[in-house]
């Protein structure tokens, strides 16, 4: 029992360090708590330094959580409405899935809280602005990047994080149904989808390669399919035959384009889209007119031109 | 299934009796029995948990926050229950989480894609369940695969089932007037509007009713301890134990149907790439409620107060706006500390 009450006693001194925290926090006078799709890839991290970034320009407190992983549809509605529990000004939200959010969302309206999509936004009129990258147009871009690097003909395949969520569907679709519109001498000979995860992409990848014995290129669709690609065609030692053509940045990414193992990728504004999103909510509290979109916008980025300071700015390690 | 004998002069009573969950004969015996003792300190930790995050913030005991935290534990709630089942017997289920998901898209393959009506898309949303499971005991129990691998191959493919039958896309229950009613609206609310608790945990309690009178009152019941506590005792005795096993990874799985059903509704669809990590959640709360991995004890309550420090602790500390890198480790902290607080708590028990 001693040892026991020793164990309540270490909990609760441990709970108590945590309220002073609370209490500290609540001081804070403007609040915008931001539900994110995820919460461990660097794409998001680089989301909430932005966020953080605005918060610290417009002296605003922000939040920032996200689940696990992109399937959890039910844990992030847990979150927002944990959120909403705070009864915050403004609430940013990227929803996993539009519908299974609306009552949550109808509620923040009812509660006058203006709610500002981010990343693939909601599909509802309640957001008063969605800040969001073009995910079939710059996968569109990184097709037509591919055709010229491959001379406009032959075998290519595509690793993709997955099948169900906004962004695995349009930079999949973006990128097939470019080639195919454009590139009648590119045959797409392979999609297969790895979870966003490197060592799964890897295997994928190794697979894709023993398959097609003259496939010339592959396209990763995020940072974890990107990495995974070239560890696999390293692996594999086809390393100079295969053109590898990635998304999104990381240090592992930017320095497979810099040893010209990647020969570029498609980099979002992460950092961009987290600040927008802060500033937007701001100006929603105020009562500003708002645009119904806010593109924060992609790039191309390649040997070349990664240490471009334009470039450079939007790149995460 | 009821027997109507007195359980401790049937055959199995032995077994039953020696378990902590056989039922007592006096009020005081009752109160010190172990398990009784666990359910007492696991309540005493959920109640202290809440006074602790009432003080800390001023949102956390609104009634919109509650009601959010009583919606979280139904799913998690349910699956649990299926959990205590196959864990009191000595197994485990690693597929529960994927299982759930499987029946919610095949209630949207008879509701939306076959346009039949809700009764039919629960019933195959249970029977579909309740199908899973009895695969489950038949690898385990027949073809004698560790309870470990064979839910593990089960749980890798019913998520596969599930990505296929849906085509990898979630499928909406738009369609399906009265759909979204199951988890969302409240009856009770309707009845007394300052209790607007979704009708999600007026099932998770029915549920946890049903199965408590399941594992306490039916001969399905105390086999499923006897199961746990010594297989080999039951076996000799004449019990034909395969069956008994069979029947436990049918009815968990029937339960996970529930489940199922449940976070389909409140999600407005089934959402095929959900539901791998689910079952460890499940497996904490039984654990946290006392139930022993090794089998032969556990209840009901205990999981269901197991399955609520679980959403407590995970919504207080995001009221505390706590950064989820922490809420993580102090949710680990939690689990273990919990289960170490049982280890000691029996052995203490063993001494008396």
């Amino acid at each position: 029992m001693i040892q026991r009450r020793a164990v309540t006693t270490t909990l609760g001194a441990a709970l108590i360090g945590l309220s002073g925290f609370a209490q500290a926090q609540q001081a804070q006078e403007i609040y915008i708590p931001l539900v994110s799709k995820g919460f461990q890839h660097q794409f998001w991290q680089a989301v909430k330094s932005g966020a953080e970034q605005a918060a610290k320009d417009l002296k605003v407190k922000v939040s920032f959580e996200g689940p696990e992983s992109e399937s959890m549809v039910d844990k992030q509605i847990d979150m927002l409405s944990a959120a909403l529990a705070k009864k915050p000004q403004a609430i940013g939200f990227a929803a996993l899935d539009s519908q299974a959010a609306i009552p949550l969302l109808k509620k923040a309206q009812a509660a006058k809280i203006p709610v500002v999509a981010f990343d693939s936004g909601v599909d509802s009129d309640i957001p008063v602005t969605t800040t969001t990258t073009d995910n079939k147009a710059a996968a569109a871009l990184a097709a037509d990047k591919m055709a010229e690097l491959i001379g406009k003909s032959g075998e290519v395949a595509l690793v993709v994080h997955d099948q169900t969520s906004r962004t695995g569907v349009d930079r999949r679709d973006g990128f097939v149904n470019r080639i195919k519109s454009t590139y009648p001498n590119i045959k797409i000979v392979s999609v297969q989808y790895g979870g966003g995860d490197q060592l799964k992409s890897t295997e994928i990848t190794k697979s894709i390669l023993q398959a097609s014995p003259n496939l010339k290129g592959i396209f990763g669709a995020n940072e974890g399919s990107a990495i995974g690609v070239v560890n696999g065609v390293k692996e594999m030692k086809r390393n100079g035959k295969v053109v590898i053509i990635g998304y999104d940045s990381g240090k592992q990414q930017k320095n497979a384009i810099a040893d010209g193992s990647m020969a570029g990728a498609i980099t979002q504004n992460p950092v961009g889209m987290g600040y927008k999103t802060v500033e937007m909510a701001v100006k929603a509290i105020k009562g500003e007119k708002l645009p119904k979109v806010v593109d924060t916008g992609f790039f191309w980025y390649d040997k070349t031109n990664i240490t471009d300071p334009k470039i450079a700015a939007v790149l995460y390690d | 299934m009821t027997t109507g004998d007195n359980p401790l002069t049937t055959p199995t009573a032995t077994t039953a009796a020696a378990t902590p969950d056989a039922p007592g004969f006096s009020l005081k015996a009752r109160l010190f029995r172990p398990a009784t003792r666990q359910k007492l300190l696991a309540f005493a930790s959920l109640i202290a948990l809440m006074v602790f995050f009432s003080f800390a913030s001023p949102q956390f005991l609104q009634t919109d926050n509650l009601v959010s935290i009583l919606q979280s534990t139904a799913v998690n709630g349910v699956l649990a229950i299926a959990c205590t089942f196959v864990i009191i017997t000595a197994g485990i289920d690693l597929s529960v989480g994927t299982l759930m998901t499987f029946c919610a898209v095949m209630a949207g393959v008879v509701l939306t894609y076959m346009g039949m009506p809700l009764a039919l898309g629960i019933a195959a949303a249970i029977f579909f369940g309740a199908l899973a499971g009895f695969v489950s005991g038949v690898l385990i129990a027949k073809l004698k695969i560790p309870p470990f691998i064979a839910t593990l191959g089960m749980m890798m493919l019913l998520k596969g089932l599930s990505l296929v039958i849906s085509g990898t896309k979630p499928i909406y229950f738009n369609d399906t007037p009265g759909f979204t009613a199951i988890s969302q609206d409240s009856l009770i609310g309707d009845l007394i509007p300052s209790l607007p608790i979704p009708n999600a945990v007026l099932i998770l309690f029915l549920v946890a009713v049903a199965a408590s009178i399941l594992l306490n009152r039916t001969i399905l019941g105390r086999y499923t301890f006897a199961l746990g506590s010594n297989e080999e005792a039951v076996r000799l005795s004449g019990v034909n134990t395969d069956f008994w096993k069979v029947v436990v990874y049918t009815v968990s799985g029937g339960i996970c149907g529930i489940a199922g059903l449940l976070i389909a509704s409140r999600l407005n669809s089934a959402q095929p790439a959900l539901g791998q990590g689910y079952e460890l959640d499940a497996i904490a709360a039984v654990v946290i409620g006392g139930t022993s991995l090794s089998g032969g004890t556990g209840t009901i309550v205990g999981t269901i107060i197991g399955a609520f420090i679980m959403s407590v602790l995970t919504n207080g500390l995001r009221i505390l706006s706590v950064a989820q890198e922490w809420q993580t480790v102090i949710t680990g902290v939690i689990i273990i500390l919990a289960v170490y607080a049982d280890i000691l708590r029996r052995r203490s028990s063993n001494k008396h």
